[in-house]
């Protein structure tokens, strides 16, 4: 099983992003997708940065990715994905169909389809193997059971990736709730997001923390950790995704690994994983549930 | 494309009664669902049987107006064959075209029925040329439906670039987020949009009188709260009031209905084939009054052209009151929004 870390989701300075990649490059990890994926406008590390960086890494022995923009609203963004595809030293993950296609334009036949490409069933998996995809980040969204269902309707299988660990992205949006929770535009957010490590918590009115505002993002407060899954969801995937947070996530990293080589039970991985976690944890999608549920079979 | 095209006024059928009263009303198309987990608006008491389906596309057709049918969620695995049976029967009932945004089903309906007319869904999150023109070389799509995300420029940039023809949201509630790219109502719920065709289902939703205001929850959570005199809404999850840092706001977005009347001879100069009127869950008498002003509107600049163009009063006043919270934004068109 291996273990992958996620694009960067949050907006950190530069030479805080500089030194977390520097710690990832010595954490026990397989992949490290690089890349933004969220905001435009988020510019401390432009595309030759991320490069660099995916450099580094893949000298100390990691898989690279450069991971896609998903909402893509202008020709500066067709831009930007124009320049991931074209380039050649790593591999690319998809997050929106305009990328699948300047993939398969460009006969680039080992890339990523992304947790954003609403792949739901086998037919819509088979198109993207058969346009190239080598490997499939599922939605989070999708269950366990599903996930089974739709490897199991396969013709050849894919490497598949479940997101094990971090606040879950649900939606995005125009509008940049982060800019709009200061009273400012888009336009003029004066980059609040900056240095905002994981994200602002948004709560009910009775104080329960509900979503994350992260830009033009919104994420789950609660922390989706299948670390106490761990044995299901190894059936069902050879790659886990973990998502980065503001700190530990080394430690974090460290668990997932410990639980995947069996020094450590899932409970006990679970239980110690909470001193690490900035909320809550949730598992109720990959078990076909609301997914801010924390579901423990009976 | 031709920019002189007139727009098509697309409007919702969530009954027999309101198909008939929007082609009554003027509008060009109807788009309907079938009473299953098919389409994004998947509520009880809404829909179409077959029976009703037949009759609204032969009421349609005699008026010579066009019928297209939702079938704009994603299967999965073990309902797959419910989802290819739909496209089945809208081919058989003649309807004029499907609005899908599952690309698997779209190889299905190409390969079995390549003479149906294909659109690509709001839910199918295609925001950009690269993407449309990607439905448009594997699956032959002659439509495809924006997501709410774009700007005038933006969208102008789409339509100039794709030979597709490109529908917009006119008028009706406003999905704050990118469609298809927004699993809020799985996470709060366990049902989804893009799965189960419902955001916020009627079934999770609890109105509760207490002593600090009536409250409304979506499966336990709370959504927001009204004090005494405020008009308690439906409590979609985007749309409620809630705490960031102290501050208690709507902090995604207010109730409010996208309304872009003012646009109009803008949307027609970029080459806007068709203006979509939200609202398949709301009644008949709403989809008269929207579906007549949009009518009016539409008319008023095919007849003295874009110059001459401007919005009624009247027009504005009758489309605020059927309007969510009674107010209206462009959404997106409006850089401020953002």
């Amino acid at each position: 099983m291996k273990l992958a870390l996620g694009p960067l989701l949050y907006y950190w300075p530069h030479q805080s992003v500089l030194d977390f990649y520097a710690d990832m490059a010595e954490a026990p990890l397989d992949s490290v997708y690089l890349g933004e994926t969220v905001c435009s406008r988020r510019h401390e590390l432009r595309l030759d940065d991320w490069l660099e960086v995916g450099k580094v890494l893949a000298a100390a022995g990691k898989e690279v990715v450069i991971s896609s923009q998903a909402l893509i609203e202008s020709e500066s963004d067709l831009k930007t994905l124009r320049r991931i595809v074209g380039q050649h030293d790593f591999r690319v993950e998809a997050n929106d169909m305009g990328a699948v296609r300047l993939l398969a334009e460009a006969g680039v036949d080992n890339w990523i389809a992304g947790p954003t490409l609403n792949i739901f069933n086998p037919v819509t998996l088979q198109l993207m193997i058969d346009s190239g995809a080598t490997r499939w980040a599922v939605a989070p969204e999708m269950s366990g059971a599903a996930l089974a269902e739709v490897r199991a309707a396969l013709a050849k299988p894919i490497e598949t990736e479940v997101f094990a660990y971090g606040r879950l992205p649900l939606a995005h949006s125009a509008r940049c709730f982060t800019a709009r929770h200061f009273n400012l535009q888009k336009d003029t957010c004066e980059f609040r997001c900056l240095s905002i490590m994981d994200g602002i918590t948004l709560r009910t009115r009775e104080g329960a923390p509900f979503l994350t505002l992260n830009g033009v993002q919104t994420q789950s407060a609660r922390v989706h950790n299948l670390l106490g899954d761990l044995p299901a969801v190894h059936a069902n995937a050879e790659v886990l995704r973990i998502s980065p947070q503001g700190a530990h996530t080394r430690q974090i990293i460290e668990l997932f690994r410990a639980a995947l080589d069996g020094h450590r039970s899932p409970a006990d991985a679970l239980a110690a994983s909470r001193e690490w976690m900035v909320e809550e944890p949730c598992n109720g999608f990959w078990h076909g549930r609301a997914g801010v549920e924390q579901y423990v079979a009976a | 494309m031709s920019v002189s095209s007139p727009i098509e006024l697309v409007c919702p059928a969530g009954s027999l009664p309101a198909l008939k009263t929007a082609i009554d009303h003027g509008a060009d198309c109807v788009y309907l669902g079938f009473k299953d987990a098919t389409n994004a608006r998947n509520f009880s008491g809404l829909n179409f049987d077959p029976a009703q389906v037949r009759e609204g596309v032969a009421y349609a057709h005699a008026r010579k107006r066009k019928v297209l049918l939702a079938l704009n969620t994603y299967p999965q695995t073990d309902n797959w064959s419910s989802w290819t049976q739909a496209i089945d029967r809208a081919a058989e009932y003649g309807v004029d075209a499907v609005i899908l945004a599952d690309p698997g089903l779209m190889a299905y309906a190409t390969k079995t029925h390549p003479q149906l007319r294909l659109h690509l869904s709001v839910q199918g999150s295609a925001t950009s040329y690269e993407a449309i023109n990607w439905y448009r070389e594997r699956f032959g799509i002659q439509r495809a439906v924006l997501p709410r995300v774009l700007s005038m420029a933006q969208v102008e940039s789409v339509v100039a670039n794709t030979p597709v023809e490109i529908e917009v949201f006119g008028f009706g509630g406003l999905c704050v987020m990118v469609e298809g790219r927004c699993a809020l109502s799985a996470y709060a719920t366990g049902e989804s949009p893009n799965c189960n065709g419902a955001c916020s289902p009627g079934k999770h939703v609890r109105w509760e009188d207490t002593p600090r205001g009536m409250e409304t929850r979506l499966n336990g959570i709370l959504i927001d709260r009204f004090a005494e005199g405020e008009r308690a809404g439906y409590p979609t999850l985007c749309k409620g009031r809630f705490e960031v840092n102290d501050e208690t706001y709507y902090a995604l977005e207010e109730p409010t209905s996208l309304n872009t009347l003012e646009l109009l001879p803008e949307l027609a100069r970029i080459g806007i084939r068709a203006i979509k009127i939200e609202g398949r869950q709301r009644s008949p008498a709403y989809v008269a009054q929207v579906t007549k002003v949009w009518r009016a509107a539409l008319d008023k600049l095919n007849r003295g052209g874009a110059e001459a163009f401007s919005v009624l009063p009247a027009w504005m006043a009758e489309l605020n009151k059927v309007s969510e919270g009674q107010s209206h934004t462009l959404g997106a068109y409006y850089r401020p929004w953002k």
